[in-house]
């Protein structure tokens, strides 16, 4: 006798948003229509029961299956399997088997310390450009969820744009905007910023900007306003309130943001190699060795090892400061016993409030979104010369052009695709802790390591891995690799989160109501995170179609579209700037249109 | 006029309040005087909550006034208005242990170090957490959380405290030990307190006043015993405390007795100042104001019936009666004292006029006026 535990939860058991609740647990134990009839005394069954009843036949043999635990645990399996075989373990081994080549390299003395200092940049930006995206990226975030105005609205969905362009584009973009004739330095003698360090931080600060707003956001949203609340009743102005129990609360959301900040600014290369001008991070310096040894055949075992160097001690050290920023994290404190009651009165009220969103206000437009779509004018500008026609009958520069952003958007089709079916499970066991506490907290640790690993470090291990045990893989299969290893963190993540926002009450009324595991995956788990699935799917494609530096460091003739922007810069191949402003600009119109999608349906998710 | 010798400590003049199309508060006047205990009763979506957040300056009014002590606060923010509020959910900051919970208040007033201390050790003192000041809020039962709530809305000085819902998430016995308590504290500190509750149990046991809401609008203000003596529409009757509805006609008037005709001719008296010869009206009688006696029996306001269901309740018996015009009534009897019915028992039911109200039938429905969802 199956016990029918009536709890709150199973009152609010919601199939599509619409009232399914009654006849739900006739139709998972795939009661027939005639029972159906009789049971709610209906003389006809609307379309959509029908249909259920209809598709019953084989669900209700796999439901059945699923509830076998060797069933079950073969999904699980495999999952954890794929991850191990296809994305943590090949950039490992392959830095194992080009070992000796490092030991070659490190004779070099002068490339030795070249390498080392470009490393040492890298970090050196990205702790500076997450601390700055932190410091400028909270007060927008709280404008836009604490703020009344209706603009907000556009200004949440504009702060995304900088996050949606692909890299090389915004590159290029803050390139003209900065150090071009036509930006910004043609209101000064010379150029205002050349390409350089500096120009590199802007750039990082601009596509690692709306990460953190968007994650800060979402912990403001998520706060409950209570705390803040109790502490205005207690006597704390709104300055104090925010400092002493809001931020101490959303601490580990800002801790998240400052680590995605990070990874992103260390992965970035495309964009990057094009603004960097002599400068050399990690990445560009990987980049600059992958291309040189293609100048100098002779001395490729150089290049190798110098590749092979660089990317092994990038990725130590990314794991390393990840895992300290994990442990001290948690431990760092606030000073939230100290207030200081008339200076933070004065910094609260509306002077104060209004010229620090103003500044807010002028830091996002003229350093984020202004330069971000520079790269528009130019590409205006296209439209009415004979670019356009040049660009669609495909001529010149054009001819490789379609192709790769053809190639571009399968990739990124592909690989988010391969994340929802590998990404799915693995994402239901971290929220659900489905191989105990332990191991599934490992495995969530794991998870995140190819996010913080610059990705062009990622390709190339990767690459040597799978050119080593199999010499004949075609490029077009390492491409997948690489682009599902990087993206697959942010689709899991993403998930897990969504999947633990599930009352687990709602699954549990489902099983008491009848339903086999695979029956509560799809009827509760799946129609309640669909949204987020879309949305993390829309977010693995943009990631993917942005990538350059996996990109070329695996693939040596296939070219992605961001791969022919940064070559067109760089004049590898002779390409006017109404060219580049035009082929920059498709790869943004595209972008716009993902993002209107995004939006809109996140804006469905509302629902929940 | 003794109500003008008193300070009004809170006034709330025509305050209304909408969310979106949704009117929380309509045109709601109040005075709440110094020192009192003051309860805002109703159910859930009556804007009582609204009405307490306004007054701790977490809502802004769309119309009307708040004055404090004579003040008009409607631009005072929260902090500055001197309130103590203690939140449904506790809200007590996760990322502090007790003390710094409790101590919080007069450190962000800029206090120095060791006022701070010393009021921290009173109002622990006070709710008898002593022990516990190293405890982070989820290490703590309900109970001392709620304690802690209330020590931390104390120590911020407070002179008006504001309770919503404090006690809602409490265990039963938990909740009917701590309104007392925060009722004695309130009145030692010589607070003025008003206390948003659902539970007409719970107001009905601490307040010196209740304010009994419902869609907005403030529909009865009085003591406990003059709701529940003299309630002055059919949703106070129905919401404090509990009573029978009998729809009919009245049907003769002499001064203030008047006669009313139930449904199936049955004819009773009550007493009543306003309903006139002609008007549909209902007539309500509280379980406890009936009589009840085995048998057919004549006399005045008799009515015959079955008892139909019989339920034990510990301090008194409930018992479920169907009248000889079908109408159900309830009564309830002393448990210890008198003779119990059996189910299928005749029995005479009976009332005083005096003891029985009459109300204007509503114009909603009887059903639609005493909805409370």
């Amino acid at each position: 006798m199956m016990t029918q535990r009536v709890n709150r939860a199973q009152a609010v058991i919601r199939l599509d948003g619409r009232s399914d609740i009654f006849s739900y647990g006739n139709l998972i134990k795939y009661k027939s229509e005639s029972h159906l009839k009789k049971r709610f005394n209906v003389g006809r069954l609307s379309v959509r029961r029908k249909k259920q009843l209809i598709k019953s036949g084989a669900w209700q043999r796999l439901d059945k299956l699923s509830s076998r635990k060797s069933v079950k645990y073969s999904v699980y399996l495999t999952a954890v399997v794929v991850f191990f075989v296809l994305i943590l373990l090949p950039p490992i081994l392959g830095i194992i088997i080009k070992w000796s080549t490092i030991q070659e390299f490190s004779s070099q003395q002068d490339l030795v310390s070249r390498a080392l200092s470009a490393i040492q940049n890298s970090f050196v930006i990205a702790l500076l450009v997450s601390a700055i995206d932190v410091i400028a990226g909270i007060p927008l975030a709280w404008m836009i969820t604490r703020g009344k105005s209706k603009w907000l609205n556009v200004l949440d969905t504009l702060s995304d744009i900088p996050f949606v362009v692909p890299t090389a584009a915004l590159g290029y973009s803050l390139f003209l905007f900065w150090s071009g004739p036509e930006g910004v330095s043609s209101l000064f003698e010379s150029s205002l910023i050349s390409p350089g360090w500096l120009l590199v931080v802007l750039l990082h600060f601009t596509f690692s900007y709306p990460v953190v707003v968007r994650v800060v956001v979402g912990a403001l949203l998520d706060y409950k306003m209570e705390y803040e609340r109790a502490s205005r009743t207690l006597g704390a102005p709104p300055f104090t309130a925010s400092r002493t129990v809001t931020f101490p609360i959303i601490k580990p959301s800002v801790i998240a943001a400052f680590v995605l900040a990070f990874s992103r600014s260390l992965s970035e290369t495309g964009a990057t190699f094009l603004v960097a001008g002599v400068f050399e991070n990690g990445p560009v310096f990987i980049q600059n060795m992958i291309n040189d040894s293609a100048i100098h055949p002779e001395s490729k075992v150089t290049y190798e090892g110098a590749t092979v160097f660089a990317s092994f001690i990038l990725i130590i050290v990314a794991l390393a400061i990840f895992a300290a920023i994990r442990f001290l994290g948690p431990k760092l404190k606030l000073p939230v016993k100290r207030i200081w009651p008339t200076f933070e009165r004065k910094i609260s009220y509306k002077k104060a409030e209004s010229s620090r969103n103003t500044i807010t206000l002028l830091v996002f437009f003229a350093v984020v979104l202004i330069p971000s779509l520079f790269v528009a004018l130019p590409a205006f500008e296209a439209i009415f010369t004979d670019t356009l026609p040049r660009a669609i009958s495909r001529v010149g520069v054009w001819e490789g052009y379609w192709q790769s952003l053809l190639l571009s958007y399968l990739l990124g089709a592909v690989a988010t695709f391969l994340n929802v079916i590998l990404g799915l499970p693995m994402a239901i066991l971290i929220a659900r802790k489905k191989l105990g506490s332990f191991a599934s907290a490992i495995m969530d640790l794991l998870v995140n390591i190819p996010l913080i690993v610059p990705s062009i470090a990622l390709g190339v291990s990767l690459k040597i891995f799978w050119k080593e045990s199999f010499p004949f893989i075609p490029e077009m299969w390492l491409l997948i690799f690489a682009h599902l290893a990087i993206t697959y963190p942010y689709f899991v993540r993403s998930m897990a989160a969504a999947v633990e926002r599930i009352s687990l009450d709602m699954e549990e009324a489902s099983r008491t109501l009848g339903a086999k595991p695979l029956g509560v995956f799809r009827t509760i788990v799946l129609p309640l995170t669909k949204y987020s699935i879309l949305s993390g799917a829309i977010m693995v494609f943009t990631r993917s179609v942005s990538e350059t530096g996996a990109s070329v460091a695996v693939a040596s003739t296939l070219q992605t579209a961001p791969v022919v922007i940064v070559n067109w810069v760089k004049q590898k191949v002779p390409a006017t700037s109404l060219e580049i402003g035009l082929g920059c600009g498709f790869l943004i119109l595209l972008s716009f249109m993902i993002l209107l999608a995004l939006r809109f349906i996140v804006r469905e998710k509302g629902k929940y | 006029m003794e109500e003008a010798l008193l300070v009004p400590e809170i006034r709330i003049v025509n305050v209304s309040k909408n969310f979106g199309k949704v009117v929380a508060l309509d045109n709601v006047n109040l005075q709440i005087h110094d020192q009192e205990y003051f309860s805002l009763l109703g159910p859930s979506g009556c804007g009582k909550t609204t009405l307490l957040r306004i007054i701790a300056g977490l809502i802004q009014p769309d119309k009307g006034d708040v004055y404090i002590g004579g003040r008009r606060v409607n631009d005072v923010p929260p902090e500055d208005r001197d309130v103590g509020f203690v939140f449904q959910t506790f809200a007590l900051f996760p990322h502090m242990n007790a003390w710094n919970n409790v101590t919080y208040g007069p450190r962000v007033k800029g206090y120095d170090m060791k006022k701070a201390e010393t009021i921290g050790h009173e109002v622990l003192e006070m709710v008898k957490l002593h022990e516990r000041i190293d405890a982070f809020p989820n290490e703590l039962s309900g109970g001392m959380m709620q304690r802690i709530a209330v020590a931390r809305a104390l120590g911020a000085g407070a002179k008006l405290l504001l309770l919503d819902e404090a006690l809602g998430q409490l265990d039963a016995k938990v909740r009917s030990e701590l309104r007392y308590e925060i009722r004695r504290m309130a009145k030692d500190l010589g607070l003025t307190s008003i206390h948003v509750t659902h539970d007409q149990s719970e107001a009905m046991a601490i307040s010196d006043r209740i304010a009994v809401m419902k869609k907005g609008r403030i529909i009865q203000v009085g003591a406990p015993n003059e709701l529940y003596m003299t309630p002055q529409n059919i949703f106070v009757a129905y919401f404090i405390g509990e009573s029978n509805f009998l729809e009919g006609y009245v049907v003769s008037v002499s001064n203030e007795v008047k006669t009313l005709e139930l449904r199936g001719g049955v004819k009773v008296q009550a007493v009543d100042k306003d309903a006139r010869s002609g008007e549909r009206v209902v007539l309500a009688v509280r379980p406890e104001a009936f009589m009840a006696e085995k048998g057919t029996k004549k006399g005045k306001n008799a009515m015959l019936g079955s008892v139909e269901r019989v339920t034990f309740e510990g301090t008194s018996m409930r018992y479920e009666v169907r009248l000889e015009n079908e109408d159900l009534v309830v009564l309830v009897k002393p448990s210890m004292s008198g003779e119990w019915f059996n189910i299928g028992e005749q029995i005479t039911v009976s009332f005083q006029p005096e003891k029985a109200h009459i109300f204007p039938y509503p114009e909603a429905g009887l059903k639609e006026e005493i909805a409370v969802e």
